[in-house]
């Protein structure tokens, strides 16, 4: 009887919270890592780009930074939204659609850890994706980054990844098993272009730019560029007011999701 | 009888052994017009293997997924050990093998077992669950590569690395090869000896009979028959005589061992649990009789028979 019942008291109600959610991120890592669509498509994408056009496009200035400086941020970010939306929309998209979901909520897995190990998961390849960018920058473009500023940047691009995996969420929702990547890639590219991390901002048609002051993607690399000095300006409260209120529109679309898959299933 | 006499239980749940440990009250189980589950009302024992058995779409996975939490029912109650069966407590006490499109194909199967034992709080040592599921070998290949039977077998580690109480299986056995499909028999019989408490899904009778203790058939939401496997079987052992006669059909139902008769255009189609008698007869009696037939009434066929009576 004591054997049977011991299971109720406090703290025999399993392992810890922090424990599972440790669990489950690393083996959302793993799994994602060996996963050479998410991993090598945003790992390698941006440094591509940093490398075409920073490095091979030879030495420019990008207002008055040099574009081997200035497209770090910029690709960061572009990287970072990539991690972000990928790593949690397109998992959760197969995992909801095709069962697998499912067989977790049938354990005592606590919801909760299945979504922080996304999280982490996509924020250790944000810091990767970052990491290599500064790296190559370092190696080939010139370009040092004094220590402060380095963890500021990172700092900021991991900070500000929050909103885009809670986007990623919301898509990860609405989206199935098949269609989650394209779904994600009509947001990410257009997003990404309008933000100016493909083509500087400065650059972009007005019109665009004034759409861009809507968009989380310009005001998380403006934060970022602000760092090394090519920022168009915008206090740091506003650009993380706008992430704020990005982020908790997304969780609310997410939450829509949720429930209305709750109801659907029961 | 292919399987082996079941040794008697020591019932682990004195306080539920009674009433069940596991019990559809009245449920109603409706997706938008689709009535699953119609008040059906079920009960599991504590300690004993029940076998759901019903053909496809007959509400078994349904009847799992409420006793899961995973769906709430549209009428009724659903109660697992006394409790919400989705709260964590009674999480903790459950192992669950469910039908799944996909599993995360690039984790290795160590690596999923070692993640779901950490959700409970005295799971079985990882390498005893790959010793259970008979996954040694295969503990360090990523799931992609598994075969189906073998993917079936990590989906059931799943189920049993928590040590829990009670089981669910739902359709355990698809996809499995005869000899992987006894092999996961011997190991459940196995968790039975251990005093776990199991419920599965199967639409083979015959698996049915070869590892519960108790079998219950489901058909369109509702129950048709709740028996030992011996008393289950007595009723589906009908074989449908079809053949050309001149004898009418008012003289074949008074027939010994006649359950039913139809006319089907020119023939006439008999039920009977005793074919051989009947048709013993039906020679004496009609010199003429042609164009015999004998099929096995299927499963859902003969049960459907059976609640017309």
């Amino acid at each position: 009887m004591a054997a049977t019942l011991s299971i109720f008291e406090p703290g025999r109600l399993g392992p810890n919270l922090v424990t599972i959610c440790l669990k489950e991120a690393k083996y959302e890592f793993l799994k994602s890592l060996r996963y050479p669509m998410f991993s090598i498509s945003t790992l390698l994408f941006p440094l591509m780009f940093y490398v075409l056009f920073g490095l091979v496009m030879g030495p420019q200035t990008i207002g008055n930074v040099r574009s081997t400086l200035y497209l770090i941020p910029a690709y960061g970010t572009f990287g970072v939204m990539g991690a972000s939306l990928f790593g949690t929309a397109a998992s959760l998209a197969m995992e909801r659609g095709l069962g697998w979901l499912e067989v977790k909520r049938a354990s005592p897995m606590p919801l909760f850890a299945y979504f922080v190990a996304k999280v982490v998961m996509s924020m250790i390849f944000s810091v990767s994706n970052v990491l290599a960018l500064v790296l190559m920058g370092a190696a080939f473009g010139g370009v040092h980054l004094p220590g402060s500023i380095l963890f500021k940047l990172v700092v900021t691009l991991v900070a500000g990844s929050l909103p885009f995996c809670a986007m990623g969420l919301a898509i990860g929702y609405f989206a199935g098993p098949n269609s989650a990547p394209a779904m994600i890639n009509l947001f990410y590219l257009p997003m990404s272009f309008c933000s100016g991390l493909w083509l500087p901002f400065m650059f972009l048609p007005k019109f665009i730019q004034r759409v861009a002051l809507f968009l989380p993607a310009y005001h998380l690399s403006q934060l970022a560029l602000n760092l090394v000095g090519g920022g168009q300006g915008g206090t740091y409260l506003r650009h993380w007011q706008m992430l704020a209120g990005f982020a908790l529109i997304s969780l609310g679309v997410a939450w829509v999701g949720h429930r209305r898959d709750e109801k659907a299933h029961g | 009888m292919a399987s082996a006499p079941l040794p008697a239980h020591s019932a682990p749940f004195p306080r539920f052994a009674q009433s069940g440990i596991a019990q559809l009250h009245s449920v109603s189980k409706s997706y938008g017009p689709v009535h699953a589950l119609v008040d059906l009302n079920f009960a599991v024992r504590g300690g004993e293997l029940v076998a759901l058995l019903g053909p496809n779409g007959a509400g078994k996975t349904t009847a799992i997924r409420l006793f899961l939490g995973l769906v709430k029912p549209t009428r009724g109650r659903v109660s697992v050990f006394g409790g919400d069966p989705a709260d964590p407590e009674t999480h903790v006490r459950v192992g669950a093998m469910l039908q799944v499109g996909r599993v995360p194909e690039t984790l290795r199967v160590r690596e999923h077992i070692d993640l779901f034992s950490s959700y409970y709080p005295d799971p079985l040592p990882v390498d005893v669950s790959l010793q259970i599921a008979g996954l040694r070998e295969l503990a360090e290949r990523r799931f992609g590569v598994l075969s189906s039977g073998q993917k079936q077998r990590v989906l059931f580690a799943l189920a049993i690395c928590g040590n829990p109480d009670l089981l669910f299986l739902d359709e355990p056995t698809v996809g499995l090869d005869v000899e992987a499909r006894l092999l996961l028999w011997q190991e459940i019989r196995k968790l039975l000896e251990q005093g776990k408490t199991i419920v599965l899904t199967t639409h083979y009778l015959e698996e049915a009979d070869a590892l519960a203790d108790r079998i219950v058939v489901i058909h369109k939401g509702a129950l048709l028959a709740d028996g030992t496997p011996a008393e289950i079987k007595a009723r589906v052992r009908r074989k449908k005589i079809r053949c050309v006669t001149r004898l009418l059909p008012e003289i074949v139902e008074k027939l010994p061992g006649v359950i039913e008769v139809e006319r089907d255009r020119e023939a006439t189609v008999i039920d009977s649990s005793r074919p051989e008698d009947v048709l013993r007869q039906l020679f004496q009696l009609d010199l003429t009789i042609s164009e015999i037939e004998v099929t096995s009434a299927g499963l859902e066929e003969a049960f459907l028979a059976l609640t017309r009576n």
